[in-house]
């Protein structure tokens, strides 16, 4: 059971109070201008990593609001949360990520 | 390869079983291949066996970074059947059940296939139409499958509650009667021994850690037991698909989540056929040994810990103990996960990727089990021809470009 904070009610919960949406910080690439491979990109194709993952989370059974999160998909531990309109984690995160890989050895990401 | 019979039993019981062979060999890795598979779970040794079977490919190794089946393949709730809504799906699953059906006298090797039959409950208004619709469909692809009503349910399952009273009543049911089970160990284990014995390399504890791709076209792999050449590339990794083709250079439409499933203490026999029950998202068999298989959903999120969460064990067996009132009092015994691939329209992947002479297998979810000897038949025929055959063609993973999906999460309403 992950434990998850919304940063923006600030409410600390179990994950059944959340709901996963997947990858964070996919550009949109959905209009006329666009081709079919850059559609695919942002309709399917996603990273998918052993290790850090950046992720949006909403805050279903309470504020009602989506916000990013990341999260290490071979330990569950979240590192921290963050707001949905940033285009990338806090410095404050990225410190924690730095640190917390260091401590525990794993590369950002593992590649088998 | 000595063959298994009843005769080579009496003959061993002579000497107290001390002659049985090693099922396969323990090779050291050459340092070329014809094709390279990574991953020997059921789809990677299917796939190996059928390009030496059908194809007349035998120089193949098949690498594996822990042991073989150990992952997925030993990890699902082991349901076989091909009641498959889009057509494309039904061929595909339907000849993998019709590969199970005489599997053990090809193999030699007794899996243990079960074709006890499948049922598929429908709970509500929508799904009772959802699976007339699929009914009608299979029959239309030469697939049998009947609708069943309330009774004829009960009839096939005395411990299942047909009370209208009940939060999700039981409005009839989707039975394909030629679906069941098989024993997952022994499918990989029967595919392992009967490639290894047409000369294919099974090599364990060999964990692949580059891809060396030339002009666009793959030239070998890096491996922890040293630098193999191959011709052609397969690549069968379930959940660490992404892993294989981020070394290759390509990103994939695949999320890995984490499913679990989990056995109850072994009871008499209550149970003789598979119950899938969707609406409330629980399914369940019962074993050889007694125990209740049961399987539910799947994490919502990116996951590789082969672990699940105890908030799904919940929701699974409190959906199962208003199905089935018998199991309030059983106590569990195990419960364990595996990392699935989902795709975008949850169908699989089978065929060739923008990396030239490498090809990929992936893709299967939640529901890969059921179709291993089937996908291990196509993805060989791919491998060996360079194309995808037809079973194979609709499942390129160019139709998330095109948008040519094969719409199972629809289909089905859940993962499945």
């Amino acid at each position: 059971m992950l434990l998850l904070t919304c940063p923006y009610c600030g409410v600390t919960a179990e994950e059944t109070e959340f709901h996963p949406g997947g990858q964070a910080h996919i550009e949109r690439k959905a209009g006329t201008e666009h081709s079919d491979a850059e559609f695919e990109e942002y309709l399917f194709l996603r990273n998918n990593p052993k290790g850090v993952h950046l992720e949006r989370w909403r805050h279903q059974y309470g504020c009602g609001k989506w916000f990013n999160v990341a999260r290490d998909t071979r330990t569950l531990e979240v590192y921290g949360s963050y707001e949905i309109e940033a285009k990338e984690p806090p410095q404050e995160i990225k410190d924690r990520i730095a640190q917390r890989l260091a401590e525990t050895g794993l590369p950002e990401k593992t590649v088998n | 390869m000595k063959r298994y019979s009843v005769f080579a039993v009496a003959k061993n019981a002579m000497n107290y079983h001390q002659g049985w062979e090693r099922a396969w060999r323990n090779p050291e890795p050459k340092a070329e291949y014809d094709v390279v598979i990574v991953g020997a779970g059921g789809h990677g040794l299917a796939t190996a066996y059928y390009l030496a079977k059908n194809h007349g490919v035998t120089n193949v190794a098949v690498l594996e970074k822990g042991w073989l089946g150990g992952g997925n393949t030993g990890r699902n709730t082991t349901i076989i059947r091909s009641n498959y809504l889009q057509d494309e799906s039904a061929a595909l699953y339907e000849l993998s059940r019709g590969l199970f059906e005489e599997l053990s006298q090809k193999l030699n090797f007794n899996i243990m296939f079960s074709p006890r039959g499948v049922l598929m409950l429908a709970q509500t208004e929508h799904e009772k139409r959802a699976w007339m619709r699929t009914h009608h469909a299979t029959r239309i692809n030469g697939i049998h499958t009947e609708w069943v009503d309330v009774a004829r349910v009960k009839q096939l399952c005395p411990i299942i509650n047909d009370s209208p009273e009940a939060r999700y009543p039981i409005l009839g049911a989707l039975w394909q009667p030629r679906g069941g089970t098989a024993r997952h160990d022994a499918v990989a284990w029967g595919f392992a021994r009967a490639a290894d014995d047409m000369g294919v390399d099974v090599i364990q504890n060999c964990a692949v850690e580059g891809v060396d791709v030339e002009n666009g076209k793959v030239t070998g792999v890096r491996t922890s037991r040293g630098a193999i050449k191959c011709g052609k590339l397969g690549v069968v990794v379930a959940g660490h698909t992404s892993m294989l083709t981020d070394m290759a250079g390509f990103r994939m439409p695949i999320e890995s989540v984490a499913l679990q499933a989990l056995v109850s203490e072994p009871i008499k026999p209550c149970l003789d056929i598979v119950v899938m029950a969707n609406t409330v998202h629980g399914y369940m068999s019962q074993s050889d040994k007694g125990e209740l298989v049961i399987g539910g959903g799947a994490d919502g999120f990116n996951n590789y810990t082969q672990r699940g969460s105890f908030h799904h064990v919940e929701e699974t067996v409190t959906a199962l103990v208003e199905t089935f009132p018998i199991i309030s009092r059983l106590r569990m015994l195990r419960q364990w996960g595996g990392v699935a691939d989902m795709t975008g329209d949850r169908s699989p992947i089978i065929g060739k990727t923008p990396v030239e002479n490498m090809f990929v297998n992936c893709g299967w979810g939640t529901g890969g089990f059921k179709a291993t000897p089937g996908s291990g038949h196509c993805f060989a025929a791919t491998i060996a021809r360079g194309e995808p055959d037809e079973i194979a063609a609709p499942f390129a993973m160019d139709r998330f470009k095109e948008g040519r999906m094969i719409d199972e999460s629809v289909a089905a309403a859940v993962a499945h």
